[in-house]
């Protein structure tokens, strides 16, 4: 189970930008550290973020092993018409974990 | 003659000894001021804490308060008996169990609800369930100051748990002591010695890129000084988390907090 944080604004004016954050809990491990036997820690980290906004996509990110573990996305757009927002993190391993929020566009 | 430069020694002995006067005499409240870690945080990593959104430990905070609400079967939920929520309560732990006479810490009482009223496993240590509802109680005394109570039934663990804090340990042959009390506020490796204080616990440490308790915290320390660690739960830790609180009592709980 992953935690996952969205702060979405439940209204917006047609044409506003707005503010959309978004918080997982996720290892992001590097692959770079080792145990404390020595062995090599395998490398486990989200390798894609997406954002659509009434089906389309809006905001998109690779992540790379320098992230740090649960990372948090702070972006921008510009309301358009009432929709779903639907945030999701793909993993290395396929994994996906998706939340969504309504917005309504007044 | 004699007399001036016996009167000039005498003087210098009193400004040598006035600024340490404080805490050699106060071993167990040896600051003027409690200070919170949160005080040597820069700026931004203030904010983050703050900031009840961002802050990452709310992750396990939420997480807390889903599995607080869920039964299991036929078990209750906590939130059956704790139906109000528990504000306040994690300002007095470690406490003593009433039942067992045992010392509790936040983690314990947990797993001992657990055990007791719901018919269920105990958590592991560290695990996120654990963490979660500990830290999901914990957040629900943000801002109280710390009140445990030392005395009773309690007064022999503070005792141990005091000279856990006392006793040097570890290739480095250090006590909490020599760094918490005598060098706080002095530098580190880097960075700044804290007066030692629970109050952000469970906290999301930047280093372990995760929330942990105080007791992995306690570890880490060891750990430090080259001591062999004890084990999470050990009872000694425990009573050293109460004589750590005890010295810290009046000081607000903030977490989840952030600690580097």
């Amino acid at each position: 189970m992953a935690s996952i944080r969205l702060s979405v604004p439940p209204t917006a004016k047609r044409g506003d930008v707005i503010e959309l954050k978004a918080l997982i809990q996720h290892p992001m491990e590097s692959g770079y550290r080792r145990g404390s036997r020595g062995e090599a820690i395998p490398r486990n980290i989200i390798t894609r973020f997406e954002c659509l906004y009434d089906g389309e996509r809006v905001f998109a990110a690779d992540f790379q092993p320098g992230i740090a573990a649960d990372p948090f996305l702070t972006f921008h757009t510009r309301a358009t018409q009432s929709g779903m927002l639907v945030f999701r993190w793909t993993d290395e391993h396929g994994e996906s974990w998706q939340e969504t929020a309504m917005l309504m566009v007044t | 003659m004699t007399n001036k430069i016996a009167w000039v020694l005498a003087m210098v002995l009193v400004s040598a000894c006035t600024p340490a006067d404080h805490r050699e005499n106060n071993l167990d409240a040896p600051f003027e001021r409690l200070q919170s870690g949160y005080d040597l945080l820069t700026p931004e990593t203030q904010a983050l804490q703050d900031d009840t959104f961002s802050n990452p430990g709310y992750l396990w905070v939420d997480r807390g308060a889903a599995l607080f609400g869920a039964g299991h079967g036929y078990t209750p939920s906590c939130a059956s008996c704790h139906a109000s929520g528990l504000i306040g309560a994690a300002a007095s732990y470690p406490a003593i169990d009433t039942a067992t006479g045992q010392l509790l810490n936040l983690e314990g009482r947990i797993n001992t609800c657990r055990e007791r009223h719901q018919n269920l496993p105990a958590l592991e240590h560290e695990s996120d369930d654990l963490l979660a509802l500990t830290v999901y109680v914990a957040n629900q005394s943000r801002g109280v100051p710390l009140s445990v109570d030392t005395g009773g039934a309690a007064a022999a663990h503070y005792a141990n748990g005091r000279d856990y804090f006392f006793t040097r340990r570890g290739q480095f042959n250090l006590s909490c002591h020599q760094c918490h009390d005598q060098n706080a506020g002095m530098r580190l490796r880097g960075d700044t010695i804290s007066q030692g204080h629970g109050n952000g616990f469970p906290a999301y440490r930047l280093e372990w890129q995760t929330l942990g308790s105080l007791q992995r915290r306690i570890r880490d320390c060891d750990t430090g000084v080259r001591a062999e660690p004890l084990s999470l739960g050990n009872q000694t830790y425990v009573d050293l988390e109460l004589y750590l609180n005890a010295r810290a009592n009046g000081l607000e709980i903030e977490s989840p907090a952030i600690r580097r």
